[in-house]
């Protein structure tokens, strides 16, 4: 069993981990250039959202390199990605490859279909140390997250373009390879280590900030958003990301008692604007810009797949919110044909109007 | 009296008559906007964002042509599913908020939210509240509902007949005599069949059955000589044996349906062709038209056209595709 899975963000990290340290084979695919989305966009239904196209191009690569078993996530709705697996089956089959996908799905009902999948892909491991093994990787993506936290945080402030990405990597690539609580929390410090070595500048004045929201691929996966923490970032902006996997696991797949409240307070301060979930990150991405708006953010950016419908009903709503709460937007839409020019040029005007708000605001003050 | 606007878009096929029967027994006047109408559309896509889909450009645009017809309260009910385990389309679900986002001076929207998915309590509890505001009987509000379930009883059985949708509607509503009395049902066949060519128009209710929107497919092929078959008249046990071998089951009902009904016309029913109607930017469809699409092809003794409409669909160019299509069917038939 050769195991392949998609990119999505460093989601390749503890996935990589789990399977290799259950004694599996692991295929990662190669990570995603124009080639891979080329590949996807040719072999995908034309209207399906972007993270779809993304995936069989990742399934491709990978299948060429060898693996024969494909794990995808599954979902019970209303959001596309719940039926994501069946289409992509169906695809790569009438393509002539010879594989197995397995879904996870959540249970609905029975825990046994769930459990048996697990513990076929666990090599019929122990329970025990199946658990351990999650419990590393776990302990893994709550690294990295912190990690490209504290790099959001030090890029505005770099005195060289570039040099935060470049030590960011090579914490990341510390964390990678640990695969002990030890080594974790060894590779931990000092990848924080490395990012606080970075060359800082004084800024005459604080940094703009701001906060994405969106749906959660397209926030995710450097790629598929055109690299825009690292693009902000650059400009001189402190980016705070809404979205986090560790984060997403812990709302999504842990019993309630583990939860933040934060859930809930979204469900909350969303209520006046979207008051029923939509599936997906809509309700997210409306709550989350009320947040932001709260926390004294400078703007928001909301990122979605073209056509995503959940975010649809979100993007509806957003310009009311923004409006309301004095929050300026972005919406970018994005999917195979986005270029990285016009989106680098919307940024900047939106950046301009931003600093003019925040500046000009604070100068009234002064005089 | 106070009137209640009901705009002519989305479930309106699928469930006025119960709606209307619903809200007449509690007192209340029913105002339908006007047919779909280009100025009705272009009001719709004016105030909707871009990558908004077709049929939830035209309801902006419905209850647009509602604002001036001097309701008291409009019907945009929350849309969020229609059986167990199973939703609707997530724009659906968010409908309301929508629609109280993107446009102005709306009289007050009736705050209902249409969920089956969970017990038939809950739900009525829903319709309860909904009844509340209108009537302090709760006898007459649940004999209003045990009427509106009998009327919509009715009107799915006369589907399932061979009538369209819009035939029992217009009928009831006692506008356009003389269309009514030229009304041929569909499944009568007393159309000149010599080719005797039977296809099925598969696609959402609200985009078929909306002569404005759909170019009148219906209109057009019957005109062709073709009998059609629409996803109305294969019975629910019909569409669920459809989608039995599906791995998984699919969670939009309207997804289900028309993956049901294709794949049970593949395996069951005598059929020459299939017609697949698709809104561009429908989120469901862009995945249910690709299986169903690969499916046809594998099986590779039906022929299937997709017909993807938007607001800039002209009626020439579907027309082609239809004749066409109807003339490949027609050699094949032939030839066989």
């Amino acid at each position: 069993m050769k195991i392949t899975f998609p990119h999505m963000g460093s989601l390749a990290v503890p996935l990589k981990t789990i399977f290799e340290e259950l004694g599996q084979e692991v295929v990662v695919p190669p990570s995603i250039t124009k080639k891979t989305v080329t590949l996807g966009v040719r072999h995908s239904p034309e209207f399906a959202c972007f993270p779809l196209k993304v995936n069989i191009g990742n399934f491709i690569e990978a299948l060429e390199n060898g693996a024969d078993t494909i794990i995808m996530a599954g979902g019970v709705g209303p959001c596309r990605f719940g039926y994501y697996a069946e289409v992509q089956r169906e695809i790569l089959t009438d393509l002539g490859y010879n594989f197995e996908l397995i879904v996870l799905e959540p249970p609905q009902g029975s825990l046994w279909g769930l459990l048996a999948n697990i513990k076929r892909l666990g090599n019929h491991r122990s329970w025990s140390e199946i658990w351990e093994v999650i419990n590393i990787a776990w302990k893994q993506v709550l690294a990295l997250d912190v990690l490209h936290e504290m790099s959001l945080k030090i890029r505005p402030y770099e005195k060289k373009k570039g040099a935060t990405t470049v030590l960011y990597e090579r914490a990341q690539k510390l964390i990678e390879k640990a695969r002990t609580h030890e080594d974790i929390t060894w590779s931990l410090d000092k990848g924080k280590e490395l990012l606080n070595s970075v060359d800082k500048k004084t800024l005459d004045r604080p940094p703009l900030k701001i906060g994405i929201v969106g749906e959660i691929y397209m926030v995710l996966e450097p790629y598929a958003n055109l690299d825009i923490e690292k693009t902000l970032g650059e400009m001189g902006v402190e980016v705070d990301r809404s979205i986090y996997l560790g984060h997403w696991i812990k709302e999504h797949l842990f019993p309630k008692a583990f939860r933040s409240r934060e859930g809930e307070e979204i469900k909350k301060v969303a209520q006046g604007y979207l008051n029923h979930f939509v599936g997906g990150h809509g309700l997210e991405s409306v709550g989350r810009t009320i947040l932001y708006s709260r926390d004294n953010f400078d703007g928001v950016v909301h990122i979605l797949p073209f056509t995503c419908t959940p975010e649809i009903v979100a993007q509806s709503i957003l310009p009311e919110v923004s409006k309301d709460y004095k929050i300026p937007l972005i919406s970018f839409s994005l999917d195979e044909h986005s270029g990285k020019a016009g989106f680098v040029t919307r940024l900047e005007a939106f950046l301009d109007l931003l600093s003019q708000k925040k500046y000009n605001q604070e100068l009234k003050g002064a005089v | 009296m106070p009137a209640i606007g009901i705009p002519r878009a989305l479930l309106y096929y699928d469930y006025y008559p119960a709606w209307k029967k619903f809200f007449e027994e509690l007192g209340l006047e029913v105002v339908l906007s006007d047919k779909t109408t280009k100025t009705i559309l272009d009001s719709g896509v004016k105030v909707a964002l871009d990558e908004t889909c077709l049929p939830v450009k035209l309801f902006y645009g419905h209850v647009d042509n509602l604002k001036n017809k001097g309701i008291d309260y409009l019907f945009v009910p929350r849309l969020v599913s229609v059986e167990k385990k199973r939703y609707l389309c997530p724009k659906f679900l968010g409908l309301p908020n929508m629609v109280e986002s993107l446009m102005e001076e709306l009289p007050p929207l009736l705050d209902f939210k249409m969920d089956l998915s969970r017990k038939k309590r809950e739900f009525y509890k829903d319709l309860y509240a909904l009844g509340r505001k209108f009537t302090i009987n709760p006898f007459k509000i649940y004999l209003a509902y045990r009427k509106a379930v009998k009327e919509l009883k009715r009107y799915e059985e006369k589907m399932l007949a061979g009538f369209t949708p819009l035939d029992c509607l217009e009928r009831g509503e006692g506008e356009n005599r003389e269309k009514k009395e030229a009304a041929i049902s569909l499944g009568e066949g007393k159309l000149p069949v010599e080719e005797n060519l039977r296809i099925a128009v598969l696609g959402h209710s609200y985009n078929l059955n909306d002569p404005y929107i759909s170019m009148d497919i219906y209109g057009k092929l019957k005109k062709m000589g073709v009998k059609i078959i629409t996803r109305e008249m294969i019975s629910p046990s019909a569409q669920m044996e459809g989608i039995k071998n599906l791995r998984k089951d699919i969670f939009w009902t309207f997804g289900k349906e028309i993956m049901g009904s294709a794949l049970y016309l593949l395996d069951k029913e005598k059929i020459d062709g299939v017609v697949l109607v698709v809104s561009f930017g429908c989120g469901p469809d862009s995945l249910i038209g690709e299986l169903v699409e690969r499916i046809y092809k594998r099986h590779r003794n039906i022929p299937l056209l997709f017909l993807t409409l938007d607001e800039h669909s002209g009626e020439a160019g579907i027309l082609t595709r239809l004749e066409a299509f109807v003339d490949m069917v027609k050699f094949k038939k032939e030839s066989a």
